[in-house]
């Protein structure tokens, strides 16, 4: 029979199988270069976090520390470098939890359907409704400002969108002939969800996951500026800026160094996501150009 | 004759995701003159669409024309700007689809899109684009030609939007007519009136026209000439009638004799003795939300049988099969498994119950989890039913390979690197893996090749013999439910019109609708079709389109034999004839058609 016999289909090397473009080395570069500050930030920084250097506050570049001083004669550079410590890791932890959160309930609501779907949907639309700077100044507000609080209420609010995303997905993979296949052998919920579902949706939820990252950092940043985020002395990218903002009508740079390099991370992020959905597509925008 | 179309040593490749590009087609050469049909044969992946599109100068994205030139009306078109290529195609050349459903725009009304072309084009005004179309409906048969262009294109059947879809290719008045697969995901009853409607066109306009298709019946019927094809590569090209009947080369007299032979034709199975039945319903009612789909069904799957399930799209056949998994909850009737009845809910089954009655769907491809090795797939049922695990589970997975004829080392693989083919018996292997009493076959063999599905009809044929597993087989394939089935049940608007023993539903007399179903299978013979589509059933079967939940018999709007004042009004009554046959129609028995 002919459809017996083996056809050979090679299996792609790994790592030519990425297909970088130069967008993505560029922007992946740039990534990498923060993660590796932040990891030996402390080795590397010239000065300490909160240490004062100079006497003269808003020192330009160059005069005081390599980046100038801030509003209380602090390092730029050196609280620029730690700094990317607390940006990172609280936009990783927030984003992780408003994955966590948001891929359970919205493949739960996808598979159960029914009620379930009906109450949670309802929930997340009720939350949605809020501006969520808004949603996370009255939740700071009402339970003060600790990293805790501020972490699980950005994580939560994260989460509304990543449920949207999760529970779209789980309909349509939901239907496919595999998962009613799994349904007639009579598995339950948990292995449709986790053994059927989720290794289908990887892809697309690593986009997501790129995306509400970026978002993370910009909302903490944003919370930080509002002085609702990371408390002095700590550094932290968003409370750099509002703390130098002042400086900006003395021609100090110090409130446009962090901004500069939310921007290149958020940026980046954004760059790199783009890449990886489009080498899922088949295609990147360059070849398509090409035809 | 003068040639509209000359392809001169084509070559077209294609590129995987992030590969180096492969050709699709390696030289190929062709011509069609004016009036001419031409027919490119062979099976999927043979090129055949490519071929198709690159006769408008066109390759899918991934693709590029290589190579070679393309001949329109004496200019090569290949050499033209992508602007002017535009230009040709919806006026000198144009292109008919597989899916009419999938190329209407849903959202738009029928008669704006098919003037959509000419209108771009600068042809003429709306009015009078809009009288010619009308002119064009009323030579394509349609009902009610005013009014159809003011439809929404979900307001009409099926085999009406693949019409109007001929219509919009035709309104431009093009030179070449492309036609690929057009009547392929039709019912063999809609396949006929769409299959006239088309040659009567292309015979009145003199257009010149592509017919791509893998039903060699159909070839028949319509193409002056073949082009066979194989891996991209020309294998054989002729006269219509010398290809079917004096093919030259190997390739062409394999897919010759894989044609199955009409339905009344085949060596039925001996009637089996009476064996107690494995699954069966009792007056069975299912549907979807508001849309009962399944009414009053009753049937029996005896032990190690073949129960065939015929019928068109829509009348209830997978949901017939999703009803007997409990994927669907019935409304009403009862299930009975192994003589004990089950809970309509699969939630509500006992384990043992769910073990014995199995799946397999059609698209081989989509009922296999992607990141699941084939190792996984095989070996979660042994281990939910039976409790295997480690190299229990391993060894039992390598059987189960064996016993669909394929190699033990396939268990490391992903479904994405098997054929058709291959996936459709891992499917069997998964549903085999739990060790059931019956298997419900949803049109397992429709989305494969013919030699490919005779494969796995073998395949299921020696797994009965061997193991005493029944099934029951739907599909819409008369000619392949003829030879392997015992018994076969014709469903039509989600009720039984007719069931009996195998031979003696595909032998007079008939049902009407049966009658109807057999005679409009395509025959290998040229002028079948003009014979088939003049008489009076198929006259009134195009009439109508079928009518879910009609409160008389459901098939009184298209039968030509319908006693006006009964037929619509009254449920029709079960007449038991001799053989243990069963047909529900009003008409006596000694009226029943015969031939």
């Amino acid at each position: 029979m002919s459809d017996t016999s083996d056809i050979v289909v090679p299996r792609k090397p790994t790592f030519a199988g990425l297909r970088l473009t130069r967008t993505a080395i560029f922007a992946g570069s740039v990534l990498l270069f923060w993660l590796v500050l932040a990891l030996f930030g402390p080795w590397i920084a010239p000065h300490g976090e909160a240490e004062i250097i100079s006497g003269q506050t808003f020192a330009p570049i160059g005069e005081g520390g390599l980046l100038g001083t801030d509003k209380l004669g602090r390092d730029v550079l050196s609280r620029l470098i730690y700094g990317v410590r607390t940006t990172l890791l609280l936009a990783l932890v927030t984003t992780v939890i408003s994955f966590a959160i948001g891929v359970t309930l919205g493949f739960a609501a996808a598979i159960l359907k029914g009620w379930f779907d009906i109450v949670v949907s309802r929930i997340v639309e009720a939350f949605m409704a809020f501006p969520s700077t808004l949603l996370a100044l009255v939740v700071i507000g009402a339970f003060g400002t600790s990293i805790t609080v501020l972490v699980l209420t950005v994580g939560l609010v994260l989460s509304t969108s990543v449920f949207r995303v999760s529970r779209a997905l789980g309909y349509d993979i939901g239907v496919m002939d595999f998962v009613e296949a799994a349904r007639a052998r009579g598995e339950g919920t948990w292995w449709i969800l986790t053994r059927e579902i989720l290794p289908n949706s990887t892809a697309p939820l690593i986009a997501e996951f790129g995306l509400r990252f970026t978002f993370s950092i910009l909302f903490l940043s944003g919370l930080s500026f509002l002085g609702l985020g990371v408390q002095e002395p700590a550094a932290d990218w968003g409370l750099m800026v509002q703390e130098n903002v002042g400086g900006l009508f003395l021609g100090s740079s110090a409130a446009l160094i962090p901004a500069a390099c939310i921007a290149s991370l958020t940026v980046s992020m954004n760059l790199l996501v783009d890449w990886f959905q489009q080498r899922q597509q088949g295609e990147t925008v360059l070849e398509k150009i090409d035809q | 004759m003068t040639d509209i179309l000359t392809i001169k040593h084509l070559r077209v490749e294609g590129h995987p995701p992030g590969g180096a590009y492969v050709p699709i087609v390696k030289d190929v050469s062709l011509n069609v003159g004016k009036g001419e049909v031409l027919a490119l044969i062979g099976e999927s992946g043979s090129g055949k669409s490519t071929i198709s599109l690159a006769a408008m100068g066109f390759a899918r994205p991934g693709c590029r024309i290589a190579q070679g030139e393309v001949w329109l009306n004496g200019r090569d078109i290949m050499a033209l700007s992508p602007r002017d290529r535009h230009a040709l195609r919806g006026d000198e050349v144009s292109y008919v689809a597989q899916s009419a459903a999938a190329s209407f725009n849903p959202a738009l009304r029928i008669g704006r899109q098919v003037i959509e072309a000419p209108l771009w084009h600068g042809a003429s005004d709306a009015a009078a684009l809009t009288a010619d179309a009308v002119n064009l409906y009323r030579k394509l048969d349609l009902p009610n030609p005013e009014t159809v262009g003011q439809k929404f294109p979900h307001q009409v059947s099926g085999g009406q939007l693949q019409r109007l879809m001929a219509a919009m290719a035709m309104s431009c008045g093009p030179d070449l007519m492309i036609l690929d697969e057009p009547t392929t995901a039709l019912d063999v009853t809609t396949q006929i009136e769409v299959l006239k409607a088309f040659k009567d066109i292309i015979r009145d306009q003199g257009t010149a026209a592509i017919y791509v298709t893998h039903d060699l019946a159909v070839v028949a019927q319509v193409a002056d000439r073949i082009l066979v094809l194989k891996n991209g590569e020309m294998v054989e090209a002729g006269p219509t009638d010398q290809i079917l009947h004096d093919p030259q080369h190997d390739y062409t007299k394999t897919l010759m004799a894989a044609v199955r032979p009409a339905p009344h034709l085949v060596d039925h199975r001996d009637t089996v003795a009476a064996r107690p039945p494995v699954i069966s319903a009792r007056t069975l009612t299912a549907g979807y939300g508001t849309v009962t789909v399944l009414s009053d069904v009753s049937i029996d799957v005896p032990a190690a049988s073949v129960v065939g399930v015929i019928g068109e799209s829509g009348c209830g056949k997978s949901t017939l099969a999703r009803v007997f998994a409990g994927l669907t909850p019935l409304r009403k009737g009862e299930i009975m498994l192994d003589g004990k009845a089950v809970a309509p809910n699969l939630a509500d089954r006992p384990r043992e119950a769910l073990k014995d009655c199995q799946i397999v769907f059609q698209m081989a491809d989509t009922a296999l989890n992607p990141r699941h090795r084939i190792s996984d797939i095989l070996g979660r049922p042994l281990e939910f039913y039976q409790g295997l695990k480690g190299s229990a589970r391993a060894d039992r997975v390598g059987d189960l390979l064996e016993l669909v004829d394929l190699p033990r080392s396939f268990a490391s693989r992903y479904p994405g690197e098997l054929s058709g083919g291959q996936k459709q018996r891992i499917n069997l292997a998964r549903a085999m893996a739990a060790d059931p009493k019956v298997i419900l076959c949803d049109e397992v063999t429709s989305a494969l090749d013919t030699v490919v599905a005779a494969g796995v009809i073998d395949l299921l044929k020696s797994l009965k013999d061997r193991l005493g597993v029944a099934y029951m087989f739907i599909s819409h394939d008369l000619s392949t439910v003829a030879s392997f089935a015992d018994e076969v049940v014709v469903l039509y608007a989600g009720r039984v019109v007719e069931k009996g023993p195998s031979k003696a539903v595909f032998s007079p007399p008939f049902h009407p609708y049966t009658k109807l179903l057999l005679s409009s299978v395509p025959e290998m013979q040229q002028g079948w079709l003009e014979g088939v589509a003049n008489t009076i059933e198929a006259k009134a079967a195009s009439a109508g389109s079928v009518v879910i939940g009609a409160k008389g018999c459901p098939f009184s709007n298209r039968c030509a034999l319908a006693i006006s004042g009964t037929c619509e009004t009254v449920v029709p009554p079960v007449r038991e004839l001799s053989g243990g046959l069963q047909i529900a129609c009003h008409l006596p028995a000694d009226h029943l058609p015969l031939s």
